[in-house]
This record gives structure tokens, sequence and C-alpha cells, in this order.
């Protein structure tokens, strides 16, 4: 089957001054270096970041636990930080998916609802679809894999703009792995809840991503990566995955990651 | 609320045990091949039969709305099938639960004296456990479809339900084979088995006093019965012996006969690659004068068994639009891993997780909706467009709400809801929508960062643990904006 063509899904803005950033919680507290990379991308481009700082979570971990009330509550706190008509840029599908999606049915008493909604875009989506962006690499030739979040692929459809970016790069090699398009065993707090069968399911997704003979692969969603590179790690293999907006930077740059942020990719989990 | 559910149901024990059966299965390497192997193929044989994604999309819609439009008239619907079975000869019994289901079914053999029954594939009587039901009183039951006859021969259920020995390879189907049949002569050649198997029913369709099948569409403009096989014993079953009791979900009426082709080209598309089915019966009436074969009667029992709890909430209802093609299993990343049996439950996969509960209450499969990643893999390839994560979130939040909450929608509310989750849910929304406790509860945890647990219950038997960042994004921001002077 073809590809679907995402660009004709929604109607995209055009270049726009000022973007919000949404950061989400697992960037705010294990991976800040990727929210700061996102924000110097934008910049590069002249865009204006604003990150309101009284963001916080989605409510997605809430929500997908059954806890309607305690998600709507984290929710409708965290759309008031976001009053501008501007977009709103979320760096992971799967809290993209949560509040382009599931916000229109958790805040459905709210009017105002399906306006903010309109406003959120996916990181890689944002680049492709508004941006435009035409990376130029700088970098070293590589062959890196791509996992994409089944959020991003499933809710926001946009499975295919990450593959478009790494394919821009002239020097990168996009290797696909075996079962590409299957769920890494993340899922939240399935991952705790139902830790033997996600344990079952990170093997293989590492196990063929290894087999894919990459340096490296690159993601666009940290809940996935804390998983793989987590199972990674405690198997003592060296491959390691990197947030999408830090591996364009830092191509375009022609840095690599150790040398830019002078840490390991190991210490990068 | 009603109790519909028998307590003695041997599903609802091993659904309770749903943990236990996945550390087993999980351990099993055979199994887990086999698994993987059947859900590749399948899942190559779905995507050669659909060429075009758009005639896919727009098929996929049409269903969707064939199905929502009869279950919105299903009352009406189900009246309507009932007036024009009884009509053409064909009688229609009622069966809010699984007993009564197998009481009808057993009072009508008993009315024959009948002793042997052949069965054509059918998932409504796994949920009767009828051939238990019926083998306690001294009435043979022979499945006559080659995947269930192998899981019988096993003494075990079906683990798939279009493919029901689907994990079980050719040299294990070979072993039982050997084992269980006299003067058979030990072959992994599968078509060497299939006619091993074809002999022994061949005999056994010919004596057999009863024949049982199930039912795919109901179609209550003419009252006809559709069967779709690919065997052939589904025709023999449903031919041969003088009487034959279909037995079918309440879910299965179509309102036309025109709703039939579109769903039963989605159905074999997506249960197995297949155009169209081997064989499609439709059976209109028992043997008429002067017709020299057919059964000279014909039952049809409808089974409730919670569906009409599913049916009474507009959400839930989608539920019930389901074909029953397997897509959704053969594309599963849990169910690939863990396979049929580990549910515990008469449908396993995803559809299973979203249709057991109403059949056996949210207190035996507490932990059907909790065990998937919501990837969404199976609402992407569901021929009906049954929105299965989405229900399974619903499900979530139905079997954590405190059990006094009316109304109640679900039998077993709030099984899976303890104290110490809910109060650790309170206070993470009241940390996460104020923006200073938020900040309070960064600046500690980074501080204390060196704290954090090596070994985190669950995760590090297989990760290493996440390490917290020094500094948080939001400390970030703010650093770097009063190093730019915008603090």
């Amino acid at each position: 089957m073809q590809p679907v063509n995402t660009q004709h899904l929604r109607n995209y803005p055009k270049k726009p001054t000022q973007v919000y950033l949404f950061g989400t919680c697992i960037v705010d507290s294990f991976f800040p270096d990727s929210g700061m990379d996102a924000i110097e991308l934008f910049e590069r481009e002249g865009i204006e970041v604003i990150y309101p700082q009284g963001q916080s979570c989605c409510g997605q971990p809430a929500y997908n636990s059954g806890y309607k009330e305690e998600a709507k509550a984290v929710a409708m706190a965290q759309v008031k930080q976001f009053p501008l008509d501007i977009p709103v840029v979320v760096i992971s599908g799967s809290c993209g998916g949560m509040m382009r999606h599931h916000y229109l049915d958790l805040l459905s008493d709210d009017p105002a609802i399906n306006n903010f909604c309109q406003r959120v875009f996916e990181f890689t989506e944002f680049l492709v679809h508004v941006l435009r962006l035409k990376p130029i690499d700088q970098g070293e030739k590589e062959r890196v894999a791509l996992h994409t979040s089944c959020a991003a692929r499933r809710e926001m459809g946009v499975h295919i703009t990450g593959n478009k970016l790494i394919s821009q790069l002239a020097n990168v090699d996009l290797v696909l792995h075996d079962y590409e398009s299957e769920c890494c065993g993340f899922g939240g707090t399935f991952a705790v809840k139902h830790a033997d069968i996600s344990a079952a399911m990170v093997a293989d997704k590492s196990k063929h991503l290894v087999a894919s003979d990459v340096v490296r692969y690159v993601s666009a969603d940290h809940g996935c990566m804390m998983n793989i590179n987590g199972a990674l790690d405690y198997q003592k293999e060296s491959l390691r995955g990197e947030h999408i907006a830090s591996y364009l930077l830092n191509r375009i740059k022609g840095q690599s990651k150790a040398q830019s942020k002078g840490q390991s990719a190991k210490e990068a989990l | 609320m009603k109790h519909v559910y028998e307590e003695e149901s041997k599903y609802a024990a091993s659904a309770k045990d749903f943990r236990k059966n996945v550390t087993r299965d999980l351990g099993n390497e055979e199994l887990r091949a086999n698994f993987r192997g059947a859900m590749d193929y399948l899942m190559d044989k779905r995507k050669s039969a659909f060429s075009s994604a758009d005639e896919l999309e727009v098929l996929r819609e049409q269903c969707k709305l064939i199905k929502q439009r009869c279950l919105a008239k299903l009352p009406h619907l189900l009246e309507q099938l009932e007036d024009k079975l009884e009509h053409n000869g064909i009688k229609v019994h009622w069966a809010e639960t699984v007993t009564e289901a197998n009481e009808i079914i057993a009072q009508l053999i008993a009315e024959k004296k009948a002793k042997t029954v052949v069965k054509g594939k059918s998932m409504v009587s796994e949920e009767t456990a009828l051939n238990d039901y019926l083998e306690a009183r001294d009435v043979e039951c022979l499945e006559s479809d080659m995947g269930e006859y192998i899981v019988q021969l096993a003494k075990q259920h079906p683990s798939h339900i279009i493919m029901p020995a689907i994990h079980q390879n050719k040299q294990q189907v070979a072993q039982l084979f050997a084992d269980n049949i006299d003067g058979f002569e030990y072959s992994t050649d599968v078509d060497t088995l299939i006619q091993q198997g074809r002999t022994i029913l061949r005999d056994k369709f010919c004596q057999a006093d009863v024949g049982i099948s199930g039912v795919n569409f109901a179609v209550a403009e003419t009252g006809t019965l559709c069967l779709v096989e690919n065997e052939g014993n589904g025709r023999m079953c449903t031919t041969i012996p003088d009487l034959h009791i279909a037995i079918t979900g309440i879910e299965k009426v179509v309102e036309h006969l025109a709703d039939v082709p579109p769903l039963l080209s989605l159905l074999t598309r997506s249960a197995t690659g297949q155009a169209i089915s081997t064989y499609f019966n439709m059976i209109s009436s028992p043997r008429k004068q002067g017709e020299k074969d057919g059964p000279k009667e014909v039952h049809l029992v409808l089974l409730d068994n919670g569906r009409s709890q599913a049916f009474a909430d507009e959400e839930l209802r989608q539920t019930l639009q389901c074909i029953r093609c397997g897509a959704c299993m053969n594309h599963c990343p849990v169910y690939t891993r863990i396979g049929g049996h580990a549910y515990g439950t008469v449908y396993p996969g995803p559809i299973g997780k979203i249709i057991s509960p109403h059949m056996l209450g949210l207190d035996a499969t507490t932990n059907l909706p909790t065990a998937s990643t919501l990837c969404g893999a199976c609402g992407e390839v569901c021929p009906v467009k049954i929105p299965i994560p989405k229900i399974l979130l619903r499900l979530r939040e139905e079997s954590v709400k405190p059990n006094s909450e009316q109304p109640q929608v679900m039998q077993g509310q709030g099984a899976g809801r303890s104290a110490v989750e809910a109060i650790i849910w309170k206070i993470w929304a009241q940390v996460h929508k104020s923006p200073t406790l938020y900040a309070l509860s960064m600046w500690c945890l980074t501080r204390c960062r060196f704290l954090m647990p090596k070994k985190l219950a669950g995760w590090t038997s297989v990760r290493t643990a996440p390490k917290l960042a020094a500094t948080t994004l939001h400390q970030q921001i703010k650093a770097k904006q009063a190093k730019q002077g915008r603090g």
C-alpha cells in the first residue's frame, strides 16, 4: 500500500514568527537537552519560542490509567498556559496526540477547546508541513534507523514526516529495521503494570534495531527512547537513540552529539 | 444491576489467572515462535488483499456504517429476523445466559433422542462451553473444522477466533495425531495430516444425528443465516444431519441482504487475505417437500451473554460492530507475544479485551483492558472501525471508578480500583495543575536525584533506570533567558 501523504490532512498555517513549545514532563525531568535543541532549531529558522513556565504534563498518564477527572484538571491547567493564537508545538507524538485529539473529548465542555486543539502540532509535522525545513547536512556519512512512536504514527498520522526529515539529510543512510512499525512496548504504566509483556516487546524492538547495523536510531518520542535505550543499556549494547530535534541540529551544525554536548551517548539515556 | 454472569464460568476463572498465564506462555519459546510466524503470515496475507489504500478506506467506512445502522435498530431487526425465520420454517430461541443457551440446545437434542453431534466452527458455542455441557449429558460432540478438531483432540481451547489451532506447529499436530489416532503413522506432511482428519470426519458427518453451526450474518429482511467457511465442513454439518441447530450472538443480525456482500468481502480479506472464502452458505429454510437433502428441522439460538450491556452504552456499543475477522489479534504486538490462551477468555486479543468484560464482568477481567500499550494497531486494521484503543480507555475508567458511583454501566465496576493508586493520582493532579507546586516538586526532585532508586519494580528487570536531569527544561530556559536579559 502507498503511504498516505499527510499534507492534506489538516490546514497548515503559514510559517509563524512565534510558537509555543510544549516540552512534556518526560523531557522536562529527564531529557531537557532535547527541548533546548528544539528551541535552537526554531531560533535558527527565525522563530521565537515561547515556553510558558506554568506548563507541566499533558495529563496522559492519568487519562490512560482511567483517572479522567484527574487528567481533566491537569489538561485544563495546560490549556490556560497557551492563550495566544499561535501554534503549540509538542516534542512528542504521544503527548501531541493527547492534546490534539483526546483533549477534544476530555475538555468538551470548554467552548474554546477546539481552537486550542487545532493549534497543536507534533514537532516533525511542524518542521515538514509548516516550516518546510530543508536541513543542510554537515555531518559525516552514517547509517541511522528511525523509530516512530505509535501515537505519532496512528494518532497524529505523522509517521512519514520523521522519515522525510531524515531522508533529506544528504549524508545519512536511513535504514528500515525489521518490524519497524511495531510498538516498542512502552505504553506508560503498561511497562510497569505488565512488565513481562513489555519486556518481551522491548527485547524484540532492541534486537531489530541492533540487527539493522546503524550507529544510532532517531525518534521523536522520549517515552519510547527511555524504554528502548534503557533496554539497550541493560543489554550492554552501545546503540542509543537520540531525539530528532537534537539529531537534526547536530547534523545541521556538523557536530555529533558527544562532541556538541560533552556527554557520552551512554549517559544520554 | 442484574447479574447475568454464571458464577461457575470456567472462563471467569482462567481470565482471573491472566498474569499467571502470561508468565507461563511468555516462557514457552516454541509457542512464541508459532504465534510470531503465523501472525506474520496473516498480516502479509491481509496486506496483499488490499491493493489500494483508498479502496480499503471506502470499504471500511461503508461497513462501519452498515453495522452501526443495524445496531441502531437492533431490537427491531431481531424481531423482524424472528418473524422471517419462523415464516421460513426456522425456529428461533432466545437465550439470555450461556446456561439458557445450553439448556435449549440440550433439550432439542434430547427430544430427538440424539446421541451424536457434529459441529461446524462456532465461537459462540465456545462461549457457552457447549461441548462440556453436552458431553456431561452423554452426547458426543465432534468438532469438524480442522483447527477445532485438533484443539478438541488436544483437549484445549481455540487460541485464535478464526485459526483455532494456530498455536500448534505441524510437528505438534503430527505427534497429536500419532498419539490419538489408531493406525496413523507419524508424518509432518500437511496434506497427509489434513487427509487423515478428513477421513475420520467424513464418517462422522454421515452418522451424526445433529449438526451445530455458528452464523456470520443473520439477515432480517429475508430470514437468511449466512455461514462463511473454507473446508466444506460447515455445509456438511448444516445439510446432512436431520437436525441443524445454529447458535449466534444477537449482534450478528444485519438489516438487508445487500448489507452482506461488502461485509463478506471485508471479512475474508481482513481475516485470511482471501478475496472470498471457499464456501459461503445461505440457509433459508429446512428441507422442503420434494427436496432430497437438507435437515428436517432448523433452529436458531440467539444469545445475549452480556451483549445487551454493551448495547446500552453508545460508546461501548461499538464493540458489537465486530464481524470476528481476527485482524486485530493478527496485528496486536501483545497477542503475538503472549498468544491466545494467556487471555483465559473465549475471545483473545484486542477484541477479547473489549468484549470479555461484558461477558464475564470487569472483576474477572480487570487485567485485560490494562494489558495494552494503546499502540492502535488494532484500531487501524479493524474492518468496521471499532475504536478499540478508545474503548480500552473507557474500560479502564469503568474499572477504577468507585463501585458506588451511579449510574453503573458495567458489571464489576470499580474492580480495578486501588485506594492507594487513587490517592496517588489525586496528588499527581494537584501537583501538575499548579505551576507553583510543579516547580517546587521539580526543584526537590532534581536536587534529590541521587536518591532516585537504581531498581524500579518491573522496569529494571530488563532495563536500566532513567536518570533525572540535574536541571529541568524549565530551569534551563529560565537560565538562558536570564543570560539574554529577558528573564
